[in-house]
């Protein structure tokens, strides 16, 4: 990076542009799934198709906007499968993962930009995603199917929802920790930025060697 | 079998109860399909275009006398030809079997339906699609044991034999047992057709030299609502892949049943879960030992 991560004003710069056009392409393109799938997958929530202009249009559109998501999560992966390689700390966040619940941060080790729960976050919905693109392929067009090859059929209406239910528990996760739990985080996925203390405190290690980076270039 | 029979008994994709189930007397209805006496005419495929408007579609030559290999969309009626070696040494037979929707007691294409009311199965056990309802998601293809439902990519929408539900509702019978020339279709009520079908394969048993002829009304669907009399009941293979024990696939099952209430438990739990989460330990604090100004004093 040409530029030091670090701005005026106490701020600290925590997400590119590209990382976060990156970001809400996914997002907004997995809250429609989310909301037209479990209209798909329940009787009781099949009003959701209705209002967001009917079930038919529904389930012609969720194949593409899948389509969409898969090509912001190989996306995020060409940015970010380096960063999210597990390392030797992710074990020790993982031992104190449940100071991490009880917000007893001063118990926890320094995290990198990428905690070990944000690494797993990463890679389960990589991994999800690959099995719901070639589940939705099949279930996309089922009636190219041969009857002799029925099974990809079988197997693709199971894997799809459990698949899309393993995502909706990380999404849950990551959504509560994103808005409620850790402040400034929402507004460094929107804005970019980050304060200095916010980073020290959450990603010690990565602020570390931010700041380290940047007094190696002055 | 007046139009009482369009009573709804189940519907798919349906929050809540079925609106008036059980409350008049059920007929359920069936065709009773004689393979034995089955001549191969194709009376009941033309009359089946003709009744329900559909046109005639190019026809596939396989060397045999097999129209095309399987229904359509706009085909709902197929007679399906397999040329069968005895095993007794008794030569060649020509198996020829009315390949249609089988109508099953419990269907499995209205199990993975999403749709609310695509398909209803009526009080006369008929299982009928609604295309006006239909999302054209084609679940129902991948719940069907019996390879029936058939997509349009015009429409987009699922089509398949209706059991012309419009003509037993105004007490008619089906246009393909109207048509038949030969006498091997039947139809009126299942009981009287299952009791029709064992007489006649009784008759096969003990007069025609075929020991294991027998009444096809599969249990793994809840019985269906055609039923065959076949030479052999045993080896209903034989009669272009009749399928010997039809089920609901499994996966549907899984997927209808234990996964969507662990499903809907999960996702339920998760939201309470991280609720509770907030209230008790709330959200982490950048500035802990900052002190919040007290009221009066200027920060």
């Amino acid at each position: 990076m040409s530029d030091s991560l670090l701005l005026p004003h106490g701020r600290v710069l925590r997400y590119s542009f590209h990382e976060r056009l990156m970001h809400w392409l996914a997002a907004l393109s997995y809250i429609y799934l989310l909301l037209t799938g479990l209209a798909f997958w329940t009787p009781w929530l099949f009003w959701i198709a209705v209002v967001l202009g009917g079930a038919t249009i529904s389930r012609e559109l969720h194949p593409w906007v899948g389509v969409i998501f898969m090509v912001a999560v190989f996306w995020m992966y060409r940015a970010w499968a380096a960063q999210m390689r597990a390392t030797e700390r992710d074990r020790e966040w993982w031992r104190a993962l449940p100071h991490y619940i009880r917000n007893e941060d001063e118990e926890v080790p320094a995290e990198e930009r990428f905690n070990a729960g944000q690494k797993s976050l990463f890679w389960g919905f990589f991994w999800c995603g690959i099995v719901l693109l070639l589940s939705g392929l099949v279930l996309w067009f089922p009636h190219w199917i041969p009857w002799s090859l029925r099974w990809l059929r079988l197997i693709s209406v199971i894997l799809h929802p459990v698949a899309a239910l393993v995502t909706i528990a990380l999404f849950m996760i990551h959504v509560y920790m994103g808005t409620a739990v850790e402040r400034g985080a929402f507004g460094s996925v929107i804005r970019g930025d980050v304060s200095r203390k916010w980073a020290a405190r959450y990603h010690r290690a990565w602020y570390e060697q931010v700041v380290r980076d940047s007094a190696a270039k002055e | 079998m007046s139009q009482a029979n369009l009573e709804i008994r189940r519907i798919s994709g349906h929050a809540g109860p079925v609106p008036g189930a059980g409350v008049k007397r059920e007929y359920e209805v069936a065709k009773l399909v004689d393979t034995t006496t089955c001549i191969g005419c194709k009376a009941c495929e033309v009359a089946c275009l003709e009744w329900n408007g559909l046109s005639f579609s190019d026809t596939t030559f396989q060397n045999s006398y097999q129209t095309m290999p399987e229904t359509a969309w706009n085909y709902w009626n197929l007679i399906k030809f397999d040329e069968h070696e005895r095993d007794d040494g008794g030569g060649m037979m020509l198996l020829m079997r009315k390949d249609q929707c089988m109508h099953c007691e419990e269907p499995g294409c209205l199990e993975a339906c999403p749709a609310d009311g695509a398909i209803v199965q009526y009080a006369n056990g008929i299982v009928d699609f609604q295309q006006d309802h239909c999302i054209g998601c084609g679940y129902c293809i991948s719940g069907c044991p019996f390879n029936v439902p058939k997509f349009s990519p015009d429409s987009r929408k699922v089509f398949k034999c209706t059991l012309c539900s419009d003509r037993v509702s105004e007490g008619l019978e089906p246009a393909c047992i109207k048509a038949c020339p030969t006498g091997c279709l039947h139809f009126g009520t299942k009981d009287e057709m299952k009791e029709l079908g064992e007489t006649r394969a009784q008759q096969l048993r003990e007069h025609s030299g075929f020991a294991n002829a027998g009444v096809y009304d599969p249990a793994g669907v809840g019985g269906t609502h055609v039923l065959y009399v076949l030479h052999d009941a045993t080896n209903p293979e034989a009669y272009g892949g009749l399928p010997k024990d039809p089920q609901i696939p499994w996966t549907v099952k899984l997927w209808k049943h234990p996964l969507k209430w662990l499903g809907n438990l999960a996702m339920a739990g998760g939201l309470v879960g991280l609720c509770v989460h907030y209230l008790r330990y709330g959200p982490k604090t950048v500035e802990p030992d900052q002190e919040i100004p007290k009221q009066g004093e200027q920060p």
